[in-house]
């Protein structure tokens, strides 16, 4: 297996951005841009479609004519207001795509193992866990992931987060769990038989409570061996 | 050619008829049978649909309690629908069929390659249904993507062979079309007097062929690597997976395309018919729109691959370029647009079919733009939201498009009307029945589901929603069914067809119903003036 360094980018100390926030404002931004244009172009189509009906049998258009200037226009204006449109979008989208990309400084970092059909976690500490992701609230986590036989994607709906699992590749991601409570991990990519069924879950406890996790699984892990 | 057409004037029997269609080398018949073959492709598929709607509309196993069944159904819908009904319906039936009749030409360029393309085209469908026979039946959904389609039992071969077949059929017939439409056309008939389905056709062609033999390299590499032993997507020696989703894509996304331009350019001879009316800003619709999607196909594809691992910079890269894609795409619905402007509207059901295209076209391509922007794809990729918009903007925009066009050829192919309340009747049902799917479906992929899940444990709450898809399908499926009742009852009890029912400009219509062996008594010799949308004082560019 080759265990590729994932280049991972450091964001400057500082405040941890709010990923699932950012995402959720700048998705109802593009709804409503998407919404308005959509209208638009609804109320003009209604209207041609009615005002324009045939009154009578044999009835043909009556367009006026397209001067060269009206022609060309008609294809710079729209293309020009589209584009705007666009690079407005896509500023707003990198900007967010930056502070999904970079990993806050004092993030914790988990390594992840998919194969058919689960994860397995291993964390800093040596313990490891199979299915259910145990991190501390408050803290930002960052899962640094490789697959051990097909493509898997790792998707927790409710950070607003995914990436795929490659085999040969090592692919990262991260999430800020602020409060305790368990969030669902789901599979996003076929991978088989089982596809639907490969679900984990994410446990956010309190700082303590996972320190004292660790010390027992370190504990078990000892004794084992 | 000539004996063909001999032997069309004398009334043969069955077995005589069967052998003249086999045999064929007259455009309109390959038409025909790339029709013939689409269609059953629509409706094996569609059946595929309906059982995994009715295994997605309750949670738990429904219809069968093996989800390797279900994900075989998966993978014949999707593949059937792209590689066996839309490809072929649009480029090879509408562009056989209408091409030759449209730039008044006696025949394609190459008749016997023609007929090589269908029976091409005839032996990938028995490929892809051998799916139902063999014990091991391919899993891989249309996509493929290794490691899983070379360590799973199913029949990745099969899945190859389908493409190339259909891959090769596609070149024949991109080689033969084109050197129709530049050295076929009838004296007098300009590039710039080319129907709109016509460039549009030219557009899809251009695509196919610098982009097919990518996707083959890809799929015989697959091919190699499962049965051969060679390692181009093996990790531990050395190869890549993602090598395999960057060729595939680099192929796939132009193929949307390759959908997209016959099916607009369809459209548009639809609404200039029906609205008696010139295109609108002709070079516009033709250099702005098609030309420059031709010209953005090929730098988007890497928006399938936002969360595989791609370098970020890539990604940044081409969301900007597929967010682009909106230029051409929206010029060519202003196009559209315009076309209606000033027009004389007569709701016919071909007309309707456009009508209906318009609009979920206009919602598959707004909602095409969150799936563009990078981080908002983070979440919604993978999940039933991209379903929703690929179902909306490729998948059922086309179908109406290729429906509207089956009616709106109707009396030119067979002789014959058909029922204006059937049809009528069949399109607001088809038209409610995919709202309900679709529209559904972006709000249970916002919710987080993830496409090609059997079944949903993790999100019982999406119950209800997935049980309103379920009665949505099954509303597409009477749907269908009444549509394809509209066309035998017309087939069998149509009144006689005019020659030209819609009183159209167009060449197409110029000539008798159905159109004689050769096309036209005489080869049509166009004036100045002569434009296909030359409707009322309408002057042309």
């Amino acid at each position: 297996m080759n265990e590729a360094f994932a280049y991972v980018e450091r964001s400057a100390p500082g405040e941890i951005p709010d990923l699932p926030g950012g995402w959720d404002h700048l998705f109802n931004e593009m709804l409503i841009d998407i919404t308005i244009i959509g209208i638009i172009f609804t109320v003009i189509t209604v209207y041609l479609l009615i005002r324009y009906r045939r009154r009578h049998p044999g009835q043909e258009g009556n367009p006026p004519k397209l001067t060269t200037a009206a022609a060309i226009g008609w294809a710079i204006i729209p293309a020009f207001i589209f584009m705007a449109d666009d690079f407005y979008l896509a500023a707003e989208g990198w900007t967010l795509f930056n502070q999904y990309r970079r990993v806050p400084e004092n993030a914790y970092e988990v390594k992840v193992e998919g194969s058919m059909w689960s994860w397995r976690f291993i964390y800093p500490e040596g313990v490891e866990s199979f299915g259910e992701l145990r991190v501390p609230a408050g803290t930002p986590v960052v899962v640094r992931m490789i697959s051990k036989d097909v493509v898997h994607s790792f998707f927790i709906p409710d950070f607003r987060v995914k990436q795929d699992m490659m085999p040969g590749r090592m692919t990262y991601l991260w999430f800020y769990p602020k409060e305790p409570g368990e969030y669902l991990i789901t599979c996003a990519e076929y991978c088989g038989l089982m596809h639907s069924g490969m679900k984990g879950m994410i446990k956010v406890v309190s700082q303590d409570e996972f320190k004292n996790w660790i010390e027992a699984e370190t504990e078990k892990k000892n004794n084992n061996t | 050619m000539h004996a063909t057409a001999e032997a069309m004037r004398h009334k043969p029997g069955f077995g005589q008829t069967l052998k003249e269609w086999i045999f064929t080398i007259d455009h309109k018949r390959i038409g025909i049978l790339y029709l013939i073959g689409s269609l059953a492709a629509f409706a094996v598929a569609g059946l595929m649909a309906l059982l995994i709607r009715i295994e997605l509309g309750s949670l738990g196993p429904t219809l069968t309690s093996n989800p390797g069944t279900y994900n075989v159904w998966l993978y014949f819908h999707g593949a059937a629908m792209i590689l066996a009904f839309q490809i072929p319906a649009l480029t090879g039936f509408l562009a056989n069929y209408l091409v030759p009749l449209m730039i008044g030409a006696r025949d394609m360029a190459f008749p016997r390659l023609n007929a090589l393309s269908l029976w091409l085209y005839w032996a990938g469908i028995i490929v892809a249904l051998l799916t139902f026979v063999i014990p091991d039946p391919p899993d891989v959904m249309w996509t493929g993507y290794p490691p899983y389609s070379l360590i799973t039992g199913g029949n990745t071969a099969l899945y190859v062979f389908t493409v190339h077949l259909m891959g090769f059929s596609s070149i024949v017939g991109g080689i033969n079309l084109l050197t129709t439409i530049f050295y076929m056309r009838a004296p007098g008939m300009k590039l710039n007097k080319l129907n709109i389905f016509v460039w549009s056709t030219l557009g899809a062609f251009v695509l196919q062929l610098i982009f097919i033999p990518v996707l083959a390299a890809a799929v015989t590499t697959l091919l190699f690597d499962k049965y051969l032993g060679t390692h181009f997507y093996d990790p531990a020696n050395g190869g890549d997976v993602l090598l395999y989703q960057n060729l595939f894509w680099f192929y796939s996304h132009p193929a949307v395309y390759v959908i997209l331009l016959p099916t607009i350019g369809m459209i548009f001879d639809i609404v200039a018919t029906f609205a008696k009316n010139r295109v609108f800003n002709y070079n516009m619709v033709v250099y702005g729109g098609i030309g420059g999607v031709v010209l953005m196909s090929g730098e988007v594809w890497i928006h399938h691959l936002f969360t595989s691992g791609m370098p970020d910079w890539i990604r940044i890269g081409m969301m900007i370029s597929t967010l682009l894609i909106s230029i051409p795409v929206g010029l060519l619905m202003i196009g559209l647009l315009g076309t209606l402007y000033r027009g004389a509207i007569q709701y016919t059901t071909p007309m309707l079919y456009a009508v209906g295209f318009i609009f979920l076209f206009l919602i598959g391509g707004l909602t095409g733009i969150p799936n563009a922007m990078t981080a908002i794809d983070l979440y919604i990729h993978d999940t039933h939201f991209v379903v929703a918009h690929f179902h909306y903007v490729m998948a059922v925009a086309t179908t109406f498009a290729i429906f509207g066009s089956v009616y709106y050829l109707f009396p030119k192919m067979t002789g014959r009307m058909y029922s204006e309340t059937l049809g009528k009747l069949g399109f607001f049902i088809l038209f409610a029945g995919v709202n309900i799917t679709f529209f559904t479906m972006f709000i249970v992929g916002f919710k987080g589901m993830p496409r090609r899940y059997f079944d949903y444990q993790q999100f019982p709450q999406l119950e209800g929603l997935h049980h309103i898809i379920t009665i949505g399908a099954y509303i597409i499926g009477i749907a269908a069914l009444l549509i394809l009742i509209s066309w035998i009852h017309g087939l069998v009890a149509g009144k006689k067809a005019t020659d030209n029912p819609w009183g159209s400009k167009s060449l197409e219509w110029t000539t008798s119903t159905p159109p004689p062996p050769g096309n036209f008594r005489e080869l049509p010799i166009l004036t100045e003036e002569w434009h296909p949308y030359g409707y009322g004082r309408s002057e042309q560019p």
